[in-house]
């Protein structure tokens, strides 16, 4: 196969498997930096994919889907902020049991509502995120590699992968430039800190996770109504705890976490193409090795033998006020 | 101070106060059955008839509480070191491994070798897999949580790969191993009991139920009458006080955690050994995960394993047989329960504690 004509596809495979993953991670990023552990990722999305693509197929609104997608995740994130910021319980077990009880109520609720086997009816293009086709498209597509890039890569992507990576610097800005951000960022490392300068701890982290709600939300939305045409069993498939692994491989930093999602999404791309390719000689490529990749990678930097992966020093413990 | 360290009378703390978060999530898996349209006593009822109401029903229940036991037990050990082990399902996935090499190609040996020996061979690939990350966890602080996340998958990933490219059956498509010999099969518990008089209802409920009885003394007697489980304990309430009384909590981190993957290899004794026959894609099937339930719902003790255990299977039965009486519920209900139950009995387990201290609290 040719490199060259290859790449376009390639890269624009990577963006839009990248997506969902930057939107869990920046979700888990800022729940973690405010010092609440998220597990729950994969159960929020979950939950946003369920929710966009019932109410979608009901209203034939995909917006509509959009927002009860965020809505339903940012309950669950509340839910998870109540667990362990008010009654002060076990982050992770909070976590799976959101992930597990998602993972079962859209499956009963699917089946009792839409009677197709758990699945929402499928989509008709009117009620799923489209592609956006840049101006010119068609003028420069004859141009080689360019255009391709042009009309593939950078535009024709779906109308939700432009907010995405807009989110990136945005979540940066908020996270490093503004007051909120510093506190966020506090409240993780030293709680008892900031509560001695008079800023409420418990506001700051529920406010974190329900923005991690929000852009979990947001991710399912995108795997039900932009990438797919309706909702299936566990149709996350891992993502959430995928984007979770980016983020401890970005080390808990946005830019960082951004690369280690489109690298996971690069070899996602390359993974499903070298499905059934064999290497003379050597037999065909074990795709289950390439896709386990990240994971391996995830753990040899939490072994501490290439870097180190230090999350937020009160990420896991409740804040306790001394009394 | 909040409600968490006032004294309670034990039956308060250890028995009402389980069962009123259990009767919470019950309720809320109700809620979701009247959202459904359908009655939920009348569910209720159906699922009972299902888990109890028949030889049948009283075997698969067993059966599918004897996988829940052995990963139950996992959780437990490592929770009582002070760990959470999410990985058993992919330690059980890697018994299964251990224990098809042997049933596949030591089953040229009698039964009552073949036995012993797919069983170490089990413990010990779960024991391994789980080695891994206590050895980082103990050596490098590499948190357990999300090291065993990515080790079952992982397992997933090697295990696809070894029985799609390795293991399988040659000329057939499906991924599984071919069928072990009769003497590298389980008995059943109906061939078992045959044998004494006793009729029983054919179900796959076979002897690996009978050696999860026994881990569940096993692991009794070592974590609360030896030295070592002493150890472990007072690892899990406070590494530092470890130190100061003379016990290497890391040595002990890696030895929980090589008990607790050899009880999640005990999936593969039931499943693969006993009930399937043979190796397939994805036997463990969730009982990882669900383990973690049985062990929050039991408080850790095995007798507490036990009972949530034949609980969720009476639960996993009784859901299969409703998705029958009641088309419009499926047996995804059950997954959502095993979810609630994990948020009201562990993430809110002390949500009702300060009520109760206004009831029964001694001051």
């Amino acid at each position: 196969m040719d490199i060259i004509d290859q790449l376009p596809s390639l890269l624009a495979a990577t963006i839009r498997v990248a997506v969902p993953l930057v939107l869990a991670a920046f979700a888990g990023l800022f729940s973690e930096r405010a010092g609440v552990v998220d597990i729950g990722l994969e159960g929020k999305m979950l939950a946003g994919a369920f929710a966009g693509a019932a109410v979608s197929s009901i209203t034939g609104n995909v917006w509509l889907g959009m927002l009860a997608a965020v809505a339903l995740a940012a309950v669950l994130g509340a839910l998870h902020g109540f667990v362990c910021i008010s009654q002060k319980g076990n982050q992770v077990v909070s976590g799976l049991a959101i992930n597990i009880m998602v993972s079962g109520l859209t499956m009963t609720l699917g089946l009792a509502w839409f009677h197709q086997g758990g699945q929402t009816p499928p989509l008709p293009p009117s009620a799923r995120f489209s592609e956006v086709i840049f101006p010119g498209t068609a003028l420069l597509s004859g141009i080689p590699f360019l255009g391709a890039i042009y009309g593939r890569v950078i535009g024709g992507q779906n109308i939700l992968v432009y907010p995405t990576f807009l989110m990136v610097p945005l979540a940066w800005w908020v996270l490093y430039k503004t007051r909120f951000g510093l506190r966020i960022r506090a409240v993780g490392e030293s709680p008892a800190a900031v509560d001695t300068a008079g800023v409420p701890v418990v506001r700051l982290r529920y406010a974190a996770t329900i923005i991690a709600g929000v852009l979990c939300g947001v991710a399912g939305a995108y795997i039900a109504t932009a990438q797919g045409a309706g909702f299936v069993r566990d149709m996350t498939g891992g993502r959430g705890y995928l984007a979770l692994a980016a983020l401890v491989l970005g080390k808990w930093k946005p830019w960082n976490t951004l690369w280690s999602c489109l690298l996971f999404a690069a070899l996602d791309a390359v993974a499903i193409r070298l499905q059934g390719v064999v290497i003379p000689g050597v037999g065909p490529v074990p795709v289950e090795f390439v896709q386990s990749v990240p994971y391996i990678m995830t753990i040899v930097l939490l072994a501490g033998f290439v870097g180190r992966a230090i999350p937020p020093k009160a990420s896991g413990y409740p804040y306790v006020k001394e009394r | 101070m909040s409600g968490t360290s006032l004294k309670l009378p034990w039956w308060v703390d250890y028995a009402l106060l389980p069962l009123l978060n259990l009767s919470l999530a019950l309720l809320v898996a109700g809620l979701v059955i009247l959202s459904t349209g359908e009655d939920p006593i009348e569910a209720v009822t159906a699922m009972v008839q299902g888990a109890l109401g028949s030889g049948e029903g009283i075997g698969y229940t067993l059966y599918y509480a004897t996988d829940m036991i052995f990963t139950g037990l996992a959780v437990a050990v490592a929770f009582h070191c002070g760990l959470f082990n999410i990985g058993a399902e992919g330690q059980a996935y890697l018994g299964g491994l251990g224990l098809t090499l042997v049933c596949l190609y030591l089953d040229w040996l009698p039964f009552w070798l073949v036995f012993p020996l797919a069983m170490l061979a089990a413990a010990a690939f779960g024991a391994a897999y789980a080695a891994l990350p206590a050895w980082l966890q103990a050596k490098r602080g590499s948190h357990i949580v999300i090291t065993t996340i990515m080790l079952n998958f992982i397992a997933y990933a090697l295990m696809e790969w070894l029985l799609v490219n390795v293991l399988i059956k040659p000329g057939q498509m499906s991924p599984e191993t071919r069928a072990f010999a009769p003497n590298a099969q389980l008995p059943s518990m109906q061939r078992l009991l045959g044998g004494l008089g006793i009729e029983i209802a054919q179900t796959p409920l076979n002897i690996a139920f009978l050696v999860a009885l026994v881990c569940m003394v096993l692991v009794w007697v070592l974590i609360w009458h030896t030295r070592w489980g002493y150890g472990v304990r007072v690892v899990g309430a406070s590494p530092r006080a470890a130190v100061y009384a003379g016990i290497a909590p890391g040595r002990r981190i890696i030895q929980a955690m090589v008990l607790s993957g050899a009880l999640s290899a005990g999936v593969a004794l039931n499943e693969v050994m006993g009930a399937q026959h043979k190796l397939l894609v994805n036997f463990p099937g969730g009982y990882g995960f669900t383990g973690i339930a049985v062990a929050l719902m039991g408080r850790n003790h095995p007798a507490g394993v036990l009972i949530s255990a034949v609980l969720f299977g009476a639960l996993y039965q009784g859901g299969a047989e409703l998705s029958f009486d009641m088309p419009t519920i499926s047996s995804y209900l059950i997954v959502a329960l095993q979810g609630l139950v994990i948020l009201f009995t562990g993430g809110l387990a002390l949500m009702l504690r300060p009520a109760l201290v206004r009831l029964f609290g001694r001051a």
